[in-house]
């Protein structure tokens, strides 16, 4: 049942690169990241590409296959139609280093600017309590694998470098809202912080992130939408916006 | 190509290779108690091999069955081990794991609750009560993510304590170490390079933790990621260390086996746990037939038992599908041979006849993800067709089992699937994550000792020239043999000739295949230049997984007897005579040399928590009378 593939492969370094043409054997169930192995393999001896467990749980092979950020592991060869060239490029949003390989090296950089978990003080191990209901909302996010797809389609920050700088993306909005509905963090302000901080109110919500999304996780209606409704909400409510002045609580969002 | 070798020069007071659960847990104790520590790693931080771990972590927390404990705990790893675990080992492990665990959630880890809240527990094979805490079948992604934000956390105290974020805590992703460096017959750093611009790096320190991970891809099918390629078992044995009982591998019994490109993928075995039945081609639930006699008091011999087991666990034997992995791998592996298997070589594994199709969705995520995306299968209807694939080696780095400090190397140690000792001849699912994060925080806390008691030498002018020499070898050759074919012509003898069956003349013959391997390993050469250049990467890794590859076919061929994930076809019963002695390899810097060692015996507190006539199936009437002394 194998076939031939034809492939074009983005090659080079951080100024300049070329599509190479590959031409290879596929066989039945095999997925992108087997032909661009057997490529390596047999064609290309120093082809770079990132990839680890090659089962979707890592999310190391992050590329653009015709242009759509995918896993290489989890894009079958058999969705692509006879005679059809796969055309595979490095992720877009971030600077090339080699190949299909990319700097990532901006999303590390925002993991270490959203605060941390923040347990009750007196907090002692074994004695948590918490519904299962309650650590469902936290425990979508924490499907994440941080395959940065979502950060790569942004287009808030895949064509405008500049914005990287005020901007966290989708893979940190469901950070901190995964540590806002975290039933025993007590840190306040996360959401009014992602606005402030972190540029949630440059996100204009057309989904483009939770497409991409491997995992599924609804990045959009799950943890942006309901952060920037909270946000709205303190914002531009007058009687909330009174009482957290007379009141000095800003805890409320 | 000419180019400019550069060095950078780094200076810690501790090196922790590997950034999977042992590593970073390592790195935390490590950091806690003020010491300057680097992290490296082959991959990206955060996508370790810990990453693929799914059914969960066994720890005696007796969240669901309040009648689990250590003692419990205890005993079910040295079964499941076939008592030739280091027994030290698995009592830490077992006193500590529901302290690790509870620190996850500290940290910010969310598992899974109980009606009454707490952290809920799930069967797994071997263990007695519901045991595993777990988050879905993602467990080791929330314990990975749960570490990388916990050092994150420390990074961002040092920042604010010191205005540097990495001034005491540092990951050095994508750097290869290729040589752990000794002076004066003790640990004074590491060499390796960059894995993006082929820079290469010294870290001059006291101590160097190995938490490597395993060895899976010196066999051809695998859940192991490419990065489980030996290295630490190889710098331990070049470094003067010594391996453990290498012979004891574990084929985990649930693989893929279809479509090819996905064969050896984990299938966990938390589906068994939740009432995942397996059957051949007869449509027979054939595990009844192969509960061997040391456990026929445990499991249950008929359906019927089997199956008001998942409702009344007081007044049931377990259903046989939970028999340890090496049990349902040997089982599964007959079926197939005897040719009652699936038509893609496996057996059929099946929830969808025990659990509706939105609890399966609900506990099994990933499995349903999985199938249905790589294979076109949706377990919520139909089953999956499943075999054996090989998952992780027990045999690893010789240790103090306190203090994780590598036997022999002074300034060495190891934690987790590298060390060798804990799971004896076979691990029980679940124990590896515990062992993780039990032997993880100890080798931190054994480094801390050390770095307070030792002098620091510097790194040798000749060593790093060595060093260095050794990681340009690969370009200066031209037209020699590519990495990686001969990393598939390993790998074929690996998994035909040391495989999940072995016996003496096909071990014999692997031994001299590898060897003529290593001689063409010497005439390596790789294309293109040091930029990412994965042909160059697999050269060193090649070079540690033919060691490791030596050191499990000759143990193999030593132990003349069959135990846990160790099989001869040739001496197809346990031995009691070999259940005292450990096989020890360590390297004369030619070969590998395999000799006998005694097992340390269990203090009698720990003898009496077993019952004589279990005891009576393993050891002698000698070793029975001592211990009851």
């Amino acid at each position: 049942m194998a076939r031939n593939i034809k492939l074009k492969i983005w090659r080079g370094g951080p100024t300049d690169g070329k599509l190479d043409d590959a031409s290879v054997e596929a066989n039945e169930g095999e997925v992108v990241l087997d032909v661009i192995h057997r490529v390596q393999a047999t064609q290309m001896g120093d082809l770079a590409v990132r990839w680890n467990c090659k089962a979707g749980k890592c999310g190391s092979c992050s590329m653009e296959i015709n242009g759509k950020p995918r896993l290489a592991c989890m894009t079958q060869v058999a969705n692509f139609k006879e005679g059809e060239t796969i055309t595979i490029t490095p992720l877009r949003a971030f600077p090339v280093i080699k190949d299909l390989v990319t700097d990532v090296s901006f999303n590390y950089r925002k993991a270490m600017e959203v605060e941390s978990f923040t347990p009750p003080a007196d907090l002692k191990p074994g004695e948590a309590r918490m519904e299962q209901i309650d650590v469902e909302r936290s425990q979508e996010f924490r499907k994440c694998i941080e395959c940065f797809l979502c950060q790569d389609t942004c287009h808030v920050i895949r064509d405008h470098e500049e914005n990287k700088k005020s901007f966290a993306g989708p893979r940190f909005f469901i950070r901190i809202a995964e540590l806002d509905m975290h039933p025993l963090d007590m840190l306040k302000n996360r959401k009014k912080k992602a606005q402030e901080e972190h540029g949630l109110g440059m996100c204009n919500i057309t989904k483009c992130c939770t497409e991409v999304c491997p995992e599924h996780i609804r990045i959009t209606d799950n943890a942006i939408i309901p952060m920037k409704e909270r946000v709205v909400d303190i914002k531009y409510n007058p009687v909330k916006w009174l009482g957290s002045i007379i009141l000095k609580r800003d805890s409320i969002i | 190509m000419s180019e400019k070798i550069q060095m950078q020069r780094h200076n810690y007071d501790i090196v922790v290779i590997g950034a999977g659960g042992a590593g970073l847990r390592a790195a935390v104790e490590a950091r806690e108690a003020g010491l300057r520590v680097a992290i490296i790693c082959k991959s990206l931080f955060g996508k370790a091999h810990t990453v693929m771990a799914e059914g969960g972590i066994a720890a005696s927390m007796g969240n669901v069955n309040e009648k689990d404990g250590w003692k419990v705990h205890f005993r079910d790893t040295m079964r499941g081990g076939k008592f030739i675990n280091h027994y030290r080992m698995a009592e830490l492990h077992a006193k500590e794991a529901p302290d690790r665990v509870w620190e996850l959630e500290i940290w910010g880890a969310l598992f899974d609750r109980t009606k009454e809240g707490k952290i809920s527990q799930r069967n797994f094979g071997g263990h007695e009560y519901p045991r595993l805490a777990h988050v879905g079948d993602r467990t080791g992604l929330e314990l990975i993510r749960t570490m990388q934000q916990k050092i994150v956390a420390m990074q961002q105290q040092d920042k604010k304590d010191h205005g540097d974020a990495e001034s005491y805590l540092k990951v050095f992703a994508e750097v290869t170490i290729t040589e752990v460096i000794k002076e004066g017959g003790k640990v004074a750093g590491v060499y390796g390079y960059r894995r993006e611009d082929g820079v290469e790096v010294l870290f001059e320190a006291p101590v160097v933790i190995l938490a490597t991970g395993g060895v899976g891809k010196t066999f051809k099918i695998t859940s192991n990621s490419w990065e489980g390629t030996g290295d630490g078992h190889a710098l331990a044995l070049k470094a003067g260390g010594n391996l453990v009982d290498m012979e004891f591998l574990q084929f985990h019994p649930t693989g893929m086996v279809w479509p090819p490109s996905v064969k050896g993928i984990l299938v966990t075995e938390s589906v068994r746990g939740e009432g995942g039945v397996l059957t051949n081609n007869k449509g027979e639930r054939f595990m009844f037939k192969y509960i061997p006699k040391v456990f026929k008091d445990k499991y249950a011999d008929n359906e019927e038992e089997a199956d008001r087991w998942y409702v009344d666990q007081d007044n049931n034997r377990r259903p046989p599908e939970l028999l340890p992995r090496d049990e349902v791998a040997r089982a599964i592996n007959s079926e197939v041979k005897a040719g009652r298997g699936s038509p893609h070589g496996g057996v059929y594994l099946d929830v969808s006849k025990r659990l509706t199709a939105e609890v399966i969705k609900r506990r099994l995520p990933s499995m349903w993800h999985q199938f249905y995306e790589l294979a076109g299968v949706d377990i919520t209807k139909e089953a999956m067709e499943v075999g054996p694939t090989c998952h992780y080696i027990m045999g690893g780095v010789e240790v103090d089992a306190d203090t994780a400090a590598a036997v022999g190397v002074p300034g060495l140690f190891a934690a987790g699937e590298v060390a060798g000792g804990m799971h004896g001849s076979n691990r029980l699912g679940g124990n590896s994550l515990s062992d993780l994060l039990v032997f993880g925080r100890r080798a931190g806390a054994g480094a801390v000792d050390y770095v307070k008691q030792t002098q620091v030498v510097k790194v040798s002018d000749t060593s790093i020239r060595n060093a260095a020499e050794r990681i340009a070898a690969p370009f200066k050759r031209t037209g020699g043999e590519n990495p990686y074919t001969l990393h598939q012509e390993l790998q074929e003898i690996a998994h035909n000739l040391v495989g999940i069956i072995r016996t003496k003349s096909e071990l014999s013959d692997a031994i001299n295949k590898i060897a003529e391997i290593r001689n063409r390993i010497e005439n390596v050469s790789v294309q293109g230049d040091r930029v990412f250049n994965p042909g160059f990467h697999l050269s060193f890794d090649l070079d540690n997984m033919l060691l490791v590859a030596e050191s499990i076919a000759k143990s193999a061929l030593v132990r003349e007897e069959s135990r846990g994930g160790h099989t001869r076809d040739d001496f197809p019963v346990m031995n009691t005579k070999w259940r005292g002695l450990n096989n020890i390899s360590s390297f004369n810097g030619k070969e590998v040399v395999v000799k006998h060692q005694e097992l340390p015996f269990m203090p009698k507190e720990l003898f009496d928590l077993f019952d004589i006539h279990e005891l009576e199936k393993y050891m002698s009437i000698e070793e029975i009378t001592k211990g009851g002394r």
